[in-house]
């Protein structure tokens, strides 16, 4: 039975397009089917994240007019078989993308998938209303910091409202994915820390990305961080993430400050 | 503990405790996710109807504010009223 996933946050450039990426291909990887579906009509980007922007040829848009068929449309992955990408639009015509052709169009992947991931828009236009709209589950993605959080909020209402499953009453499995998490900043009081970020929303914990070069880097070449840099820090929680999303009881490893315990154990002695 | 030593304390504490604190102040004012998400303002809005029709008040000194708790909510109405 197919999963369709929304990967979400209300707030732009908090790191939607890079987990989408990256649990996709840890999903692919762990030997599932999956395809990422591009939401971000006008602006995608998954194509670049993914290194797919050369082969784009038809897109979302063309499949819900019916211009191509949907295999028309569909990109696979060159490292990894069972990934494939949707991609979105670059027409400026958001009016294009309709709730009847979304539907038709998940109902089609659901066939062909085990796992079917809309990268959602920032914002709480129609892109994003669609992207969540027929989804079994979501990931929410935040990160430490006021703006993000408050967005998230306001998300995690819209998914309880909003989506086909809370409109029949049932309840939107939803996940935390806290990303650009920097353990050195939080241990300081600079930061929102775990702790703080899961008592404002209070959704359980999927994963805690963090704040890392690697991350950059595989945007950068255009390959998923799990891909690319597969014993990094990053690549390791979204892994971690994966197997949780899979139903997997794995332990939560914070990022943790390298320097605290001496920096500690030095202040008391200094003190 | 004196008075250097807390200013001390507070400042190597960080700005994340006041970020938590704004946070839960907001998300509460906010409150009651998704379509009861406006309760708040329409609450507020027909409150500050109400008090204009007897007295002059500025609409932002009139505060609604909501406690949710597991098995009370309280609904605190605060106005300024000029004297």
């Amino acid at each position: 039975m197919a999963k369709v996933l929304v990967v979400t946050s209300g707030k732009g450039g908090v790191g939607k397009t890079t987990s989408t990426a990256a649990l996709g291909a840890a999903l692919a990887q762990s030997g599932e089917t999956v395809v990422v579906v591009d939401f971000d009509v006008g602006l995608r980007n998954l194509d670049l994240v993914l290194g797919a922007e050369r082969r784009v040829v038809f897109d979302f848009i063309n499949v819900i007019q019916g211009t191509v068929k949907l295999s028309q449309a569909l990109i696979r992955d060159k490292r990894l078989d069972t990934l494939w990408l949707l991609p979105a639009s670059q027409t400026r015509d958001k009016d294009a993308l309709t709730a009847d052709g979304v539907a038709r169009v998940i109902t089609q992947l659901r066939q062909m998938f085990d796992w079917v991931i809309c990268d959602s828009p920032a914002g709480i236009e129609r892109g994003a209303m669609l992207a969540m709209r027929y989804a079994d589950a979501a990931v929410i993605v935040t990160n430490p910091e006021v703006s993000s959080v408050r967005d998230s909020d306001r998300i995690i209402g819209l998914l309880d409202a909003k989506t086909e499953k809370a409109e029949k009453g049932e309840v939107i499995e939803k996940h935390l994915l806290i990303t650009r998490y920097d353990a050195v900043r939080a241990g300081k009081g600079e930061m929102l820390s775990i702790e703080d970020v899961l008592e404002i929303l209070s959704i359980p914990l999927v994963g805690v990305v963090p704040e890392s070069q690697e991350a950059l880097r595989a945007s950068n070449i255009g390959a998923p961080v799990t891909l690319c840099s597969a014993s990094s820090a990053p690549a390791r929680a979204y892994c971690d993430a994966m197997r949780r999303l899979k139903g997997e009881n794995v332990p939560m490893t914070i990022p943790s400050d390298p320097k605290r315990l001496f920096g500690k154990l030095f202040r008391r002695k200094a003190a | 503990m004196s008075i250097f030593n807390w200013f001390n304390w507070n400042r190597r504490r960080g700005s994340a405790p006041v970020a938590r604190d704004r946070l839960k102040v907001l998300l509460e004012h906010e409150g009651m996710r998704g379509v009861k998400s406006d309760l708040l303002g329409l609450l507020r809005g027909e409150i500050v109807a109400v008090i204009c029709r007897h007295v002059t008040v500025k609409p932002e000194n009139v505060q609604v504010k909501m406690n949710r708790g597991a098995t009370v909510s309280t609904l605190a109405i605060d106005i300024e009223i000029p004297a």
